[in-house]
């Protein structure tokens, strides 16, 4: 739980940004008078806001507290996702992609990403696949989002779970279906500009609290030899890259955190739907020139300080944090859920510690006194007792007493939860935000969190709305102009599924993986189609049809029956074979991400069947083309 | 150098500084460059 609680100037900073928000949002419907306006802000939008918005919306808690909280569990490698997510985030897609997707956006009048293609194609199976595509899995995406916000407001505001998401959904539901895509993106800007001093003052307070940028690495580096959990799939550190190999279970680190983590998601952001459609939004590439400059250093910031902090956790929880307070209850032997799957439930016996640090009589501070062996058959089978923290605790009379917890990050952040106690990898960052550092800053952070997950979350679902609304329905109807009352009932839509999705969702890093499979799953399915429509006049309808199926159903495929965590999590492989994963008896493969194997065929498909097929007519390529 | 011994780490750590430099140096120098293209759909 969380050490400090919210006082009223606390309600109040949130109420104020809440009204800001809602003000920019009536602002936004102040200001649209199309269709045009509502989907793609009347191409109009300045530089600085298109940035802002595009990185607010790059950038969520999925980010944060979710990525953060991986690089808390596995270290510094997880850093090669900031730098794709600059360099491919940004640089690639602004300087290669952002130009050409704008003005071919502008040629042939797209509103949406599916649009983009479903024109450039002159398909609209294309246009109303990829809209059910994003209106079906955008929603999973967004509920990663909504659980890392809706965390951090349960635990800070005292209230239940539910009613977080709840009150959370409604007040972005409100906004965007009000403001359309420029309420969506004036807010964004004040909500990146709120990330990015929030996440500068994280960073600055983090090497300062730990001796400097210099001494704080070195400290880390030597923590290298603490017992892990993860020692057995390849862990060497916080300040090491995972052993590389393949062909045994002690390669399958790295593969976790290269090809879905840095590849998922660092190839996955080009093909983005809520952020290629930014590229239309402005009127030049002049605006996409000067964002450039904005986005590398917000991504280098949002990113870089939170796998940075996450993995430095780690030095505070085990070196230096100390609880003040008093043992109001302990729990002897109990079985803490360390990884959590349909069908698997791995618990480690420990003793925990419940302190009350504000003298209210109730436990505010939850920590793992020592871990028990787990013994069959005289035999120790699990010698937790070696790997779970040892606290030190001081006794200071009148009752108080002084806890070391010395514990690293993933073994410090125990919660509660609805199945029980529980390791929670998306409690990292905020744990170590409450207990390292001062309540001012726990405020800021507060409103930095909500602003990440705000301006993501209505980027989402704005996407959702408008691919029912204008890809599917006005598509398959041939009413145009009539799509806003639709999109605004697909946002409603999508709100719901993505609420349920995420009440239902919590734990086993569920942020990040959620995040990665979107990431890649568009990835996959629009990649070549995006890029061979841009760059490649010979790319034609069947090859794009072609690439978007292959990619979308081996995506599905591996998920289901091959990825252990996703197909276990689901359930079918194991109803129709009784195992868990087609693969689970060869190392590694269970763990690499469908990227790795969909986004190549997809690619190859798309390449052979467009030689094989009737290219395009030169009237419409001169049409998409023209300046492209 | 700042404390990472890992060279693969090291490498990463200032890939992200000088990819962000790049980033800046590019939109400062493309500061003026790149005009407006419906009517042109029209066309």
């Amino acid at each position: 739980m969380l050490a400090q609680g919210v006082g009223i100037v606390e309600t109040i900073v949130v109420l104020l940004y809440l009204l800001i928000v809602v003000y920019l949002g009536y602002l936004g419907w102040r200001r649209t008078k199309s269709a045009a306006d509502y989907m793609i802000a009347g191409r109009q939008i300045h530089p600085f806001v298109m940035a802002m918005s595009y990185g607010a919306t790059f950038i969520s808690t999925s980010a944060i507290v979710g990525f953060g909280g991986v690089a808390g569990m596995f270290g510094m490698s997880l850093l090669w996702l900031t730098f794709l997510n600059i360099f491919v985030g940004i640089f690639i897609a602004f300087v290669f992609l952002g130009g050409p997707t704008r003005r071919m956006g502008h040629r042939l009048d797209a509103h949406t990403f599916p649009e983009l293609l479903g024109q450039r194609y002159q398909s609209k199976f294309i246009q109303v696949f990829s809209g059910l595509v994003i209106f079906v899995c955008m929603p999973l995406y967004a509920a990663a989002v909504l659980i890392g916000g809706s965390e951090f407001i349960a635990t800070k505001f005292g209230v239940g779970y539910e009613l977080a998401l709840l009150v959370f959904s409604v007040i972005i539901a409100a906004y965007v279906v009000m403001g359309g895509m420029k309420g969506v993106m004036y807010s964004d800007a004040l909500q990146g500009s709120i990330m990015f001093v929030g996440m500068i003052v994280l960073l600055i307070m983090t090497y300062s609290k730990l001796g400097g940028v210099t001494a704080a690495h070195q400290e880390l580096h030597a923590m290298a030899n603490v017992p892990s959990l993860f020692k057995g799939i390849g862990f060497k550190g916080w300040v090491t890259m995972p052993e590389f190999g393949w062909g045994q279970a002690k390669y399958d680190l790295w593969w976790i955190v290269v090809s879905t983590i840095v590849l998922g998601v660092g190839i996955g952001v080009l093909a983005q739907p809520q952020l290629a459609v930014r590229f239309m939004t402005v009127k030049s590439k002049r605006e996409l020139n000067r964002a450039v400059l904005v986005g590398g250093i917000f991504i280098l910031i949002m990113t870089g300080v939170a796998f940075v902090v996450g993995s430095l956790s780690n030095l505070y929880f085990y070196k230096h944090e100390t609880v003040t307070g008093k043992i109001v209850a302990k729990t002897e032997n109990i079985g803490v859920i360390a990884k959590k799957k349909r069908a698997l439930e791995a618990r480690i016996p420990c003793t925990l510690l419940h302190i009350d640090t504000n003298n209210d009589g109730v436990a505010d501070v939850d920590v793992v006194e020592k871990g028990h062996d787990v013994v069959r058959d005289g035999q120790v089978v699990l010698p937790a007792s070696k790997l779970m923290p040892a606290a030190e605790v001081k006794d200071l009379g009148d009752g108080m007493v002084e806890v070391r917890p010395r514990a690293v990050a993933f073994l410090r952040a125990v919660v509660q939860t609805k199945d029980g106690w529980m390791f929670n990898t998306d409690s990292i960052i905020p744990t170590y935000v409450t207990q390292a550092l001062p309540g001012w800053f726990g405020l800021l952070f507060l409103v930095t969190l909500l602003s990440a997950a705000m301006s993501t979350l209505s980027s989402q679902f704005h996407a959702v709305g408008t691919s029912i609304g204008r890809d599917v329905y006005e598509t398959v109807t041939g009413k145009h102009g009539h799509g806003i009352g639709v999109t605004r009932l697909g946002i409603i839509i999508g709100i719901v599924i993505a609420v349920l999705l995420s009440s239902y969702a919590r734990g086993g890093y569920f942020i990040a993986r959620a995040t990665a499979i979107f990431f890649g799953l568009c990835a996959s399915a629009f990649l070549p189609s995006f890029f061979g429509g841009l760059f490649w006049r010979r790319m034609t309808k069947a090859g794009s049809i072609a690439s978007i199926l292959v990619g979308f159903v081996i995506t599905a495929f591996w998920l289901l029956f091959i990825k252990d965590e996703e197909a276990r999590a689901i359930g079918l492989c194991f109803k129709l074979f009784e195992k868990h994963s087609l693969l689970l008896d060869k190392p590694n493969w269970a763990v690499v991400d469908p990227l790795v194997v969909a986004l190549p065929i997809s690619i190859i498909v798309a390449v052979v069947v467009s030689l094989m097929s009737k290219p395009p007519s030169e009237e419409h390529l001169r049409k998409c083309f023209r300046g492209v | 150098m700042l404390g990472i011994e890992s060279k693969g780490i090291l490498a990463v750590y200032l890939l992200c500084i000088a990819s962000s430099v790049l980033c800046v140096v590019y939109g400062l120098l493309s500061w003026n460059r790149g005009e407006t293209v419906p009517d042109d759909v029209k066309w």
